[in-house]
């Protein structure tokens, strides 16, 4: 019954599971830490050596608040509303290659918890029922603010998964193929897709800083207009858990671009340098995780220097200069295509 | 197990389908909607489809009824503005309905002859195996319909710069 395989699988998507949940948590630190920086500030330095348990203390305010549920809400839809979010946060980790293979007393065990063949596929589809928490949270709240966060989030993210599918095609046109074990390994050494496709890349972290719903297309929860958007009725753990949401997105957001543009696990010299396979394997997994603190960095960075756009400027941006964009792209791989073949 | 799934997700299909027409509220029945297009995906998966079951939650999961569901929050129906459907429209509908139900049994009780002749192939779901048969087979109505999908993407843009004008 419980081969090593098996096992090891156990392990490792509870590692992964706590990991994630991990920088989630200190993503909240880090996103106040980085403001504090942009400004001029100190930011959260009270709870323990540089303010480093404050994610605990944000923690256990969030537990120990009064809950709310309004009255005339729908119930039931108003707590499901919050577990989809978490839920499809976490969905995506499942495919993500973490590292290559390892090689523990003579058996390979490859660091993703399954490959699946349509793996490109699977990110998008995922991304495209995220909307659904924020959906049904927004409406079940019955407040004319949470239903309009709703509608701005929804289509808002019906928009710029267009944009982000074509960018996707130009990749899955280079690559050829849609399994992310295949495009990572084909990245190996400094061969990442990003010298491929510059466009795409640009196009697709566009996407995701909107599928995320971060500033500067944060308008779903956009204060100055919505009080709290999607989440203006919710209180105690269930905001704790939107607001956590975000970070695991945007944690995701993050291993999905250095997977498929900045080489994943792989890093410039890496076959190099004389070292074992399992040395390369450990290294692939720190320089994994650089790239994605690098982005998640990008993500707060953004955050804090570039003003909101107004609702109509986000729209015509996605419809009017991402699509065509994204359409000139594949366009242009195509030829790129035909012409080295010929 | 794979026989324990089948039933189970037939289950779950056939009675997220009844709650769909039995729900008293629009909004539920979208989201029941939902749930029965996941078990349909799930047997998909079952049948080494991949690629289908994750388009088909791609485009009906995620897109279309999010749209559904966008348009249904917007309405705000309830049972105090629906519209009463007269005793003719009712007729209508239940012998079209009929009508589907005799068109489903004629087409499942032809299905033994079909899986006689044409085997069951586990790859045929597969990415490649797919995209071989769509490209030498069916060119010509799947560049089709490519092209109007695209088109409609266009459209949609050019409908969009109009309004700024």
């Amino acid at each position: 019954m419980f081969t090593p395989e098996l096992i090891f699988k156990i392990v490792l998507i509870v590692s992964i599971f706590a990991v994630t949940l991990v920088i989630a948590m200190y993503s909240t630190y880090g996103e106040r830490k980085i403001a504090a920086f942009m400004q001029d500030r100190l930011g959260p330095n009270r709870a323990g050596i540089f303010g480093i348990l404050q994610p605990l203390a944000d923690g256990v305010k969030m537990f120990m608040k009064e809950e709310l549920i309004p009255d005339i809400s729908n119930k039931v839809l108003f707590i499901l509303g919050p577990c989809l979010a978490m839920t499809t946060a976490l969905m995506t980790s499942a495919i993500i290659p973490w590292g290559s293979t390892i090689n523990i007393g003579g058996t390979d065990f490859s660091l993703q918890i399954t490959d699946l063949n349509i793996g490109v596929l699977y990110v998008f589809a995922v991304t495209s029922i995220g909307v659904y928490g924020i959906m049904i949270g927004g409406w079940a709240s019955n407040n004319k603010y949470s239903l309009l966060g709703a509608l701005r989030a929804s289509s808002q993210m019906i928009s710029y998964e267009i944009a982000m599918g074509l960018a996707i095609i130009a990749l899955i046109m280079s690559t050829g193929t849609l399994s992310l074990k295949e495009i990572s390994a084909a990245q190996a050494g400094f061969h990442w897709n990003i010298f491929v496709q510059p466009l795409g890349f640009l196009i697709f972290i566009i996407c995701s800083f909107a599928e995320t719903n971060r500033a500067p297309f944060d308008l779903p929860e956009c204060e100055t207009e919505l009080i709290g958007g999607y989440h203006t009725e919710y209180s105690s753990m269930k905001l704790g858990f939107y607001l956590f949401a975000e970070y695991i997105n945007m944690f995701i957001a993050s291993a999905v671009i250095s997977t498929l543009y900045f080489g994943g696990y792989n890093f410039p010299f890496m076959n190099d340098m004389g070292l074992s396979s399992n040395a390369i394997a450990i290294l692939g997994v720190v320089f994994l995780f650089a790239k994605i603190f690098f982005f998640i960095f990008f993500f707060m960075w953004i955050r804090w220097t570039i003003p909101r756009f107004r609702y109509d400027q986000l729209m015509r941006l996605g419809w009017t200069v991402l699509i065509p964009l994204a359409i000139f792209n594949i366009l242009l791989t195509g030829a790129i295509i035909f012409a080295t073949n010929n | 197990m794979t026989q324990f799934l089948f039933y189970f997700l037939s289950f779950v299909a056939v009675a997220a389908g009844l709650m769909v027409i039995t729900a008293k509220n629009p909004v539920h029945s979208v989201l029941y909607l939902i749930i029965a297009f996941f078990a349909i995906a799930g047997h998909y998966i079952l049948l080494n489809a991949q690629f289908l079951a994750i388009v088909h939650i791609i485009v009906y999961a995620g897109a279309i009824m999010v749209l559904f569901l966008s348009v249904i929050m917007l309405l705000n129906l309830n049972k105090d503005n629906e519209p009463a459907k007269s005793n003719v429209l009712k007729l209508a509908a239940a012998v079209a309905a009929g009508l589907l139900l005799v068109t489903f049994t004629g087409t499942l009780k032809g299905t033994e002859s079909i899986i006689a002749s044409q085997p069951y192939d586990d790859q045929i779901g597969y990415v490649k195996a797919l995209g071989k048969v769509l490209f030498n087979d069916f060119l010509l109505p799947f560049e089709v319909s490519a092209l109007l999908l695209l088109s409609a993407i266009i459209g949609a843009v050019v409908l969009v710069k109009h309004d700024l004008k």
